[in-house]
């Protein structure tokens, strides 16, 4: 049922029951078989290109024709929706806590990390530097950051997941470069907190400060986000740095069982999940400029992603669990290096 | 001299807080040049959600008239126990923040609400489509036709409603030939107001739409998304499209305003 014949319907006098039912019949009916890929903001693009190649992949294999429709949102915001009823065959998000979310209310398997390849992460990217055209401050590593004439720019890691990754690259850099002193730790990421200019809630908000608004020297974001920002900008006017380490930033997808059997998309379902480890799906996604691991695609597209050393989350802070009790809790250490 | 000085106060204030960001719209969404423009109002998913903002309004605006006369008429003539209480709750969308209402519609229409779960078994879902759009727009707008029209009922009191019943008139004719020439024109600035607003509301609808690309997503939802993927044409262009629907409103009033009556009620 098409919009404009619900509203011809109501025309006709039905009321509200017209609306309850158009609302349940959009849902409901279809011809084609439907997909609901439930994913996080910044990522329309990708699947828009992903999508297409997957619907011809099942058609040739299956014969079926197949929709997939896409909703974008802060993946936490994501997960509370699917709580409360929003109807996703499979998530594609870029944080494991939210998937798992999921998976604590019974909607996704337990042991989801398990039931794909890497962590049921299909590829991966890291905190990496955005700095201005020729790299005026010579901004090459973390040490840089914690220059006094060096000013930063990223969001607030108590509002945004982004920043998250920044804060625990930065301290898991300092760990290592001072052999686990936490101390020492603390003095090095309380300097990169000091020096940042302006704490925007996400990152949408810290980009605007630092190529409309030309506050700070560098800019840290995902290495996908920083490669798109300068692909939209004028050629030349910011560059690329990838420090020698980071943090591993996993996107972990998984399969909404308790929906997909509900609507009878299990396997299809699972089909495109194993499709976006597939060689050709890796391609697109190395293209959007996230790092990949199939063998072929890593060899092809080496020159794209300089070589960087990286930890995750789970080895250095015992997972994010621990890491946000300990860091990002009230009172926690962001809270005590803030202050100071 | 006083009086130039707030002239110029005013238009210099005006000029600055409201013409110069509605030009900005029209500069930035045109920056690219007119086939850029086009070709991003008629990007499929930009349509859907003109189309998806046109329907809810189409569907919330004659609800919220029905609902806001028979409301405003009910207080403005008969006194009844919790008339006050009515008259407060009425106006509670006002107060409210509009996420904190799409919140509120979550919790108790979602699928584990309590309204949400008794309907689920039937395969009806009232969250994440059309239907929760129009109930949250439904419950944001509601106050608008009731507010505009409450005082013209108020002011011309009913003598001639009375006059009418003693002629022999049924509730009806009354409604039809005495009641609704009076408020007319505060009718016809409450739909505007309840139009507008249905077609620019971004939080309540934030919450409940589920942001289904092509499927829920709402004009000022699209706007935000195609902005957040750092396609300013797009969002801007969508955005002249909003400004454009709230421009006709406000020109539509303007005409109502210039050949209505009753200037001492909307000056």
């Amino acid at each position: 049922m098409t919009f404009f014949q619900t509203s011809r319907l109501l025309r006709r006098g039905f009321g509200i029951a017209a609306i309850a039912f158009a609302g349940f019949a959009g849902t409901a009916q279809a011809e084609d078989r439907q997909l609901l890929n439930v994913s996080y903001d910044i990522a329309r693009e990708l699947y828009a290109e992903l999508n297409p190649a997957f619907i011809e992949q099942w058609k040739t294999n299956t014969g079926e024709a197949l929709t997939i429709e896409q909703s974008h949102a802060g993946s936490s915001k994501q997960a509370r929706a699917i709580l409360q009823g929003l109807k996703a065959d499979l998530v594609t998000f870029n944080q494991v806590t939210d998937v798992q979310v999921l998976a604590d209310n019974g909607f996704v398997d337990a042991d989801w990390q398990q039931d794909l390849p890497n962590n049921a992460s299909p590829y991966y990217s890291l905190p990496a530097f955005l700095v201005r055209g020729g790299n005026p401050k010579g901004i090459e590593d973390w040490d840089d950051l914690v220059r006094d004439d060096v000013s930063i720019v990223f969001p607030n890691p108590k509002t945004s997941g982004n920043a998250r990754y920044t804060y625990l690259a930065a301290y898991a850099y300092a760990l290592d470069k001072f052999g686990g002193d936490d101390a020492a730790a603390q003095e090095f990421v309380g300097k990169v907190l000091g020096n940042v200019a302006v704490f925007d809630t996400g990152g949408r908000g810290a980009t605007t400060s630092f190529v409309e608004r030309s506050i700070g020297d560098v800019l840290i974001t995902f290495e996908a986000e920083v490669e798109n920002i300068r692909a939209a900008e004028d050629e030349g006017a910011y560059e690329r740095v990838v420090p020698s380490m980071s943090l591993l930033a996993e996107f972990p997808v998984a399969l909404v069982r308790k929906v997909a059997e509900e609507r009878g998309t299990v396997d299809v379902s699972e089909a495109y999940l194993n499709f976006l480890y597939s060689t050709p799906a890796q391609e697109i996604i190395a293209s959007f400029n996230n790092r990949v691991h199939d063998p072929e695609v890593v060899e092809a597209t080496a020159d794209q992603f300089p070589e960087v050393r990286l930890v995750t989350v789970e080895d250095v802070f015992g997972g994010w669990d621990e890491a946000s009790k300990t860091h990002f809790g009230d009172g926690g250490t962001l809270d005590k290096l803030l202050r100071n | 001299m006083l009086r130039r000085f707030l002239i110029g106060l005013a238009l210099a204030f005006l000029g600055l807080m409201v013409l110069l960001p509605v030009l900005a719209i029209f500069t930035r969404a045109f920056a690219d040049g007119a086939a850029a423009y086009i070709a991003a109002i008629i990007e499929p998913e930009t349509l859907a959600a003109i189309r998806l903002t046109v329907v809810a309004a189409v569907i919330v605006v004659p609800l919220n008239i029905v609902f806001g006369t028979a409301a405003a008429w009910l207080v403005a003539r008969y006194r009844f126990w919790g008339r006050r209480a009515l008259l407060i709750l009425i106006e509670l969308p006002f107060a409210m923040s509009p996420i904190v209402v799409g919140l509120c519609f979550l919790l108790i229409y979602g699928a584990y609400g309590p309204v949400g779960a008794a309907l689920e078994p039937y395969g009806i879902q009232l969250m994440f489509n059309l239907t929760g759009i129009v109930l949250v727009s439904l419950f944001i707008t509601c106050p608008f036709v009731m507010r505009e029209i409450l005082p013209v009922l108020m002011v011309t009191g009913e003598d001639e409603e009375k006059a009418a019943l003693t002629l022999g008139a049924n509730g009806w004719q009354i409604f039809r030939h005495v009641v609704l020439p009076n408020i007319s024109w505060g009718l016809a600035y409450g739909t505007m107001l309840t139009m507008a607003r249905a077609m620019g509301e971004f939080g309540a609808v934030s919450v409940v739409s589920g942001a289904i690309r092509g499927r829920t997503m709402t004009l000022p939802l699209q706007i935000e998304l195609l902005y957040n993927d750092y396609n300013a044409t797009g969002a801007f262009a969508a955005a002249t499209v909003l400004t454009a629907l709230a421009l006709v409103t406000l020109i539509i009033r303007g005409l109502l305003n210039r050949f209505g009556p009753a200037r001492e009620v909307h000056p």
